[in-house]
């Protein structure tokens, strides 16, 4: 049990989790309760952080309204979308391209390349029709590659599938390759038809293969600064990378490249020269932090800015493994100046958010990061889950060996990637990473959000539209985060919801004063006035009869 | 710059879209379901699809959007979605009890050629449907026509599985909004009422995807045409239908279904289109248009006479979805304004096109359309010579604020404002409300780039 967890274990207030299980699982089907009883787990600490199983990364059940979206929206939508200076091609019929078309919030600031290229603003498709889903459609993908390049100059294009393309048999592929040699610039293509997988999740790591594949290691330029990392996983909505590069800047700390808020294809293609990968969001990108360590050499750590506390933590986490006393000191400055202005906010906020409850329902990272910022607001949560994470998210990377591989993911490209001979270059000795490990460093080792909620908090696995009516019926929770889909069927219930996806066009919550803004949100959100109006005066007291009359 | 890589110069494209101005049909089929009383849009395909929709729609109004999805995996692709369809069916009506399960296609499902009405047959055999509940199915491929084809294909299943033949005839009127706001739905039928007429409006959004806030949710909200209502569209009067790509299928499949005569007018937006429509349900119904529609007319002409000068000759880029660019033309026109670029992403056909250039015959500038065109190309017309007003949806901000060009917001998706689920832009009223906007619009362009020498108090 970690200190986080045990600082909180009084009991949950409201029913018993356990009963409002059975209660959701009533409603159902018996082969579908018996399955969704598999992904609704009352949490439970033993020694050694040791979590209840829960059943996740599995088939969504048909009908049941999850939050998940598909492969295509976490290839293309999440994991290349704030890459602004890619062509992102999507072939297939024109839906796909124009939901992804500006929806995610990643910001991004051109000027910081030299070419200034930024492509996210555009919507790219074949705009497929009938005849090319049954003639084929790798000739107007061809052509359409091709306009590309002469109406846009780009460095790089990208070609995502959707899914009939998969279905029709287009070779995306040898397509990119024929178009990448005639064109002279990098094409490559991301089978990410919308069927794989069983969410978003394959989404990620097929973008992540096709990246290490056709990019990351273009470049081996070892450019300026002395502490060199990548940020994995942090894909800039709001503008949190913005607030975590200014505080790298002030640590004295290079970001090499982020993937992939705020990001340009030529900063991954350079990216294995950092000697550091910092993990954000383990569930979309360990893949890629994964190759790089086995490619070149580069370790990597799970930090997380979401919290002034995290935040300080994983900067130290940083120091730490760079070892360097002026790092350090640095480091310790600028948090030392940074944290006054947050325990100030902290301090006038916090008596009007303590002891709120919130829930948690969102993506893969978020659900376990943002209940740090809850805690720094002195609220509780009392349940929480992630849309499309698997077991490792929830229990810790150390199930990772006895997870079992289902058809889904089985059907997901795991690339065999092997030490490069010439460039792979190990950071730190086994000795070095063995010191830095009994000092508390975890390398390669995400401990998951179940050890750090407390007993009796619900954990669910891909919730659906039933299960969050019901709970919120349950609990009347003072704040539910999730996305957009569910943003108002929760306020409708009188409940303030805060997008975790998109923040509410708000933002940063990262870092320092990221956590500033969180906390004058979420003061903002749970003591609005509106929701003292519901009712009308009528309504609350309909035996009034023309008293209004002056006194 | 936001666009920074439009050029002026344009060149020619045959395979790429860039900026789309249309998206795909399963959306709009999604969009029309929700105006059946009581109804689960399911969309047969993978779950991104619904993702998408369900957000989009959302952000659209606002608003809860349910919908469910058969969530295909690689196995059902390979070998079908009928066990994830008939799985989607038993947990949907357990689970949420709606009236009627709205089953729409995508391009997944039609590549695969999923059949629809077999696997529903066979649901129903199975005695999967409870009885008095319904599984009603629309084709709506992606890769065919747009969200409008795809709203008007579920308002045409409407017809198809409820509206009954009758012996005798009612006095109701039947009328199709097409593919437009709840506001503007509820303002067609306030019309008609205002006419002492008896309605049924097919699909209805009213009440569904602008509802108040009250404390509670309700998955399926007081509003939306009912079942029984539908059913009874096959012994009304006649038909009147507002937009021909997105009415004109349900209103003739009623016509050869249940013999009930149709009129398929333009949208009712700006002063003409309105007066038709009027006059369409007068003659119809044989009713009398009381004095209150006659006023708000009045009203309407009004506004337009006392700031003609502002209107007159202003150069408009116009991007929308057919039916809408086709009344806001003729509405421009009608007030001496000269919409000179047009442009749907909706290949609407040339029938269309040809109504549309009519439309624009007398502008004395050139005029330049595509039908079947995207916001890039739009985008390089202003380029090589500007505009002085653009209407389009949210989209189209990224060119207004590149080109510093006023900017009105109409039509699907608005992602970024407030009042088009509220309050219509449809009818006089509605009229009234565009000509508010167009005016804001222009005035403060005019305020904002006046000297102090020539700053206006009394415009």
């Amino acid at each position: 049990m970690t200190e986080t967890a045990r600082s909180q274990t009084a009991p949950i207030e409201g029913p018993d989790p356990e009963k409002v299980k059975a209660e959701l699982l009533a409603k159902y089907p018996p082969k579908v309760a018996r399955k969704r009883a598999k992904q609704i787990i009352v949490n439970r600490l033993e020694p050694g952080d040791k979590v209840p199983e829960i059943n996740a990364n599995v088939r969504t059940v048909p009908g049941l309204m999850s939050q998940r979206g598909c492969c295509y929206a976490g290839c293309k939508g999440v994991v290349l979308g704030p890459t602004r200076d890619i062509v992102n091609i999507t072939h297939g019929p024109i839906g796909c391209g124009f939901y992804s078309w500006l929806t995610r919030r990643n910001q991004t600031d051109p000027d910081t390349t030299p070419d200034g290229h930024n492509f996210m603003t555009y919507c790219f498709s074949t705009d497929m029709q009938e005849k090319e889903i049954i003639f084929g459609g790798e000739k107007k993908l061809r052509q359409a590659i091709q306009e590309a390049y002469d109406n846009f100059k780009p460095k790089a294009i990208a070609v995502f599938a959707t899914c009939p393309v998969g279905l029709i048999g287009d070779d995306i592929h040898s397509v990119c390759r024929e178009m990448k040699a005639a064109l002279g610039i990098n094409v490559f293509g991301f089978s990410c038809e919308g069927y794989k997988g069983v969410s978003q999740s394959a989404g990620h790591h097929i973008a992540n293969n096709q990246i290490f594949k056709h990019v990351v290691g273009l470049d081996d330029t070892i450019g300026a600064g002395e502490f060199r990392v990548n940020l994995l996983g942090e894909y800039n909505i709001g503008g949190d990378a913005f607030e975590i590069e200014r505080i790298f800047e002030k640590c004295g700390i290079t970001t090499v490249a982020t993937f992939s808020g705020n990001s340009s294809i030529d900063a991954f293609a350079n990216s294995h020269t950092a000697d550091l990968n910092l993990i954000m969001c383990h569930r979309s990108i360990n893949y890629v932090a994964e190759m790089m360590e086995k490619k070149f050499g580069v370790p990597w750590i799970k930090i997380n800015f979401i919290g002034a506390e995290a935040t300080a933590k994983s900067l130290r986490k940083i120091a730490a493994y760079f070892d360097d006393p002026a790092l350090t000191e640095r480091v310790e400055a600028v948090i030392a100046e940074e944290l006054p202005a947050v325990q100030a906010a902290r301090d006038d906020i916090r008596p009007r958010t303590a002891g709120k409850r919130a829930m948690l329902f969102v993506g893969g990272s978020r659900a376990h990061h943002y209940q740090e910022l809850f805690r720094e607001l002195g609220m509780r949560t009392l349940s929480a889950g992630y849309e499309f994470a698997h077991r490792d998210d929830y229990e810790g990377r150390k199930v990772l060996p006895g997870v079992k591989v289902d058809a889904d993911s089985r059907n997901i490209e795991e690339l065999d990637v092997c030490q490069d001979p010439d460039r792979y270059r190990p950071r730190k000795t086994p000795e070095e990473l063995a010191a830095l490990s009994a000092k508390g460093l975890e390398f390669k080792d995400y401990q998951g959000m179940m050890p750090e909620m407390p007993e009796g908090s619900m954990v669910i696995d891909d919730i659906s539209q039933f299960e969050t009516d019901l709970m919120i019926e349950k609990y009347r929770p003072d704040i539910f985060c999730a996305g957009i889909k569910e943003k108002y069927m929760i306020q409708k219930h009188g409940i303030p919801m805060k997008q975790l996806h998109s923040y509410d066009y708000g933002g940063p919550y990262a870092g320092f004063k990221g956590a500033v803004n969180f906390y004058r949100e979420i003061d903002r959100m749970v003591n609005s006035r509106v929701w003292g109006y519901l009712k009308a005066p009528w309504q609350t007291n309909p035996e009034l009869a023309a008293t209004y009359a002056w006194e | 710059m936001l666009l920074r890589h439009t050029t002026t110069e344009i060149k020619d494209r045959t395979a790429l879209t860039v900026n789309p101005a249309k998206t795909c049909q399963p959306i709009g089929a999604m969009y029309a379901a929700l105006g059946i009383h009581g109804c689960m849009p399911h969309s047969h395909g993978s779950q991104g699809c619904y993702a998408y929709h369900r957000s989009a729609l959302t952000r659209h109004y606002k608003e809860p959007v349910i919908a469910a999805t058969s969530a295909f995996t690689e196995g059902a692709s390979v070998f079908g979605g009928q066990a994830n369809l008939m799985q989607a069916i038993d947990n949907i009506f357990s689970v949420y009890n709606p009236d009627v399960i709205a089953v729409h296609t995508t391009c997944l499902s039609e590549t695969i050629g999923d059949d629809i009405p077999q696997i529903v047959n066979k649901a129903m055999a199975e005695g999967r449907v409870p009885a008095g509940k319904y599984v009603i199915h629309a084709n709506t491929p992606s890769y065919a026509g747009s969200h409008i084809t795809g709203f008007a294909g579920m308002t045409k299943a409407m017809v198809d599985y409820f509206a009954e033949t009758a012996s005798a005839r009612t006095k109701t009127v039947n009328l199709i909004p097409g593919f437009v706001e709840p506001s503007d739905m509820a303002e067609i039928r306030r019309m008609a009422a205002e006419m002492g007429l008896e309605t049924i409006m097919f699909p209805d959004t009213s009440g569904v995807l602008n509802g108040p806030m009250t404390g509670k949710y309700r998955m399926y909200p007081p509003g939306g045409v009912t079942v029984e209502a539908l059913r009874r569209t096959g012994s009304s009067l006649g038909t009147v239908a507002l937009g021909h790509l997105a009415s004109g299928d349900a209103a003739r499949a009623l016509d050869v279904k249940c013999k009930v005569p149709c009129q398929i007018l333009d949208l009712p937006i700006g002063l003409g289109a309105t007066d038709r429509f009027v006059d369409t349900l007068h003659r119809m119904a044989g009713v009398n248009v009381p004095d209150s529609l006659t006023f708000e007319r009045g009203q309407m002409v009004d506004i337009i006479a006392d700031m003609h000068q502002y209107f007159y000759n202003k150069r408009v880029g116009l991007v929308g979805d057919p039916d809408q660019l086709l009344a806001l033309t003729k509405f421009l026109v009608s007030l001496d304004m000269a919409p000179v670029y047009l442009v749907t992403g909706t290949s609407a056909g040339k029938k269309f096109e040809k109504h549309l250039r009519a439309a624009v015959a007398g502008v004395p500038h050139e005029v330049q359309i595509k039908v079947g065109g995207d916001m890039h190309l739009f985008h390089q017309w202003i380029k090589q010579a500007p505009v002085d007003l653009l209407i389009g949806n949210s989209y189209v901000k990224y060119i207004a604020h590149d080109e510093d060009i006023p900017y009105v917001r109409h039509g699907f998706p608005i992602l970024d404002r407030v009042g088009h689920s509220y309050f219509p832009t449809v009818g006089y009223r509605g009229g009234m409300r565009l000509l508010e906007k167009i005016l804001d619009a222009l005035l403060d362009r005019k305020d904002r780039d006046a000297t102090d020498i020539t700053f206006e108090l009394v415009m």
